[in-house]
């Protein structure tokens, strides 16, 4: 006895969607086309024991949105270091706060999308921060070290040279050095 | 970064030196593409030829027959098509006159070679990393200066 099937895909999929998304016990609701929203914090765990269910049925969750939600933390992190510097509390309670979700789901995504760490980021735009500082204003390098929240000058110099393997003071000399050279060919 | 490349480029005359690089890259578990140059002329012929894709990062021996690095490093900054690139400076010279005049001339990073290659993979990857979030996160490329 043969047997013609006929499918509604979207249909089928929601189906699936719906009932895996049952069994693993957290509130969500399906937007649609392709899309559904998890209505409580997810462990990365969780997310990724998701993924290898979905991978059965030959769905699979797209990388992109974690590129969406590392940009999200990037952009935390600046507006962190950038304008909110005095801030008093951890910066991983200011991140996990601001995009409302696990911290540790958040610095797992970050560092696989990225190959760097939250952490290291922060360095990263603080450091580029002082930089600018150091090139724009004529704060010294205590002032700078104060005004971005630094325990020390020593703390920040120690985080410059560890950064970009020059201490605070060779990078003026050769950003000095680079804008002579530019004058004179000007 | 994940589905992306970072397309990498090295001139280097030491084959030893290309070999141990190239296996350097293999090894990280960040996606490049690497090519290879064995001095400076054929490395400018592959970056002024149109159909070429330009490196993210370029990694310059100064000591080259044909055109040293230096050389190579003044045309790069002259050249506005060339401004993404990041150039890195990859010599076994530890002249501190070397070091300064390769970042006057517009240099981004300054590696010693490293002896060994645990070494080199770590300080690959870290100048490859940073390399990235000046790429992406719109960091001011003229403050990128670093050295290894």
């Amino acid at each position: 006895m043969k047997i013609h099937l006929k499918f509604d895909y979207a249909q089928l999929t929601k189906k699936i969607i719906q009932e895996k998304l049952t069994d693993l016990g957290y509130k969500f609701n399906i937007i649609g086309f392709g899309e559904f929203n998890f209505l409580e914090k997810v462990p990365l765990a969780k997310m990724e024991e998701l993924t290898a269910i979905f991978n059965e049925y030959g769905i699979d969750i797209v990388e992109n949105q974690k590129s969406v939600l590392v940009q999200k933390i990037k952009d935390a992190i600046v507006e962190m270091v950038h304008t909110d510097k005095a801030l008093n509390i951890k910066s991983s309670v200011y991140i996990a706060e601001k995009l409302n979700l696990n911290y540790t789901y958040l610095s797992n995504v970050f560092s696989e999308v990225t190959y760097t760490s939250i952490e290291n980021f922060i360095i990263i735009q603080k450091i580029e921060l002082a930089k600018n500082l150091m090139i724009k204003t004529a704060l010294n390098l205590t002032e700078i070290s104060i005004q971005l929240n630094y325990s020390s000058v020593a703390h920040l110099s120690t985080q410059f040279k560890n950064t970009t393997g020059m201490t605070p003071s060779a990078f003026q000399k050769i950003i000095q050095k680079r804008r002579e050279v530019a004058q004179k060919n000007n | 970064m994940n589905t992306d490349f970072i397309n990498i480029c090295l001139a280097d005359d030491d084959e030893d030196d290309r070999l141990f690089f190239t296996d350097a890259f293999d090894e990280l578990k960040i996606n490049t593409k690497v090519s290879t140059f064995n001095d400076g002329v054929e490395l400018m012929d592959f970056l002024h030829h149109p159909d070429s894709i330009l490196p993210n990062v370029l990694f310059l021996d100064l000591n080259m027959p044909k055109k040293n690095g230096q050389e190579c490093l003044l045309e790069i900054k002259k050249d506005e098509k060339f401004n993404d690139i990041a150039v890195a400076i990859y010599s076994t010279s530890s002249s501190e006159e070397d070091i300064e005049l390769t970042f006057i001339n517009g240099a981004n990073i300054y590696i010693k070679k490293p002896n060994d290659f645990e070494r080199l993979k770590k300080i690959l990857s870290e100048v490859v990393t940073l390399n990235w979030q000046y790429h992406t996160s719109g960091l001011n490329k003229d403050n990128f200066l670093m050295r290894m």
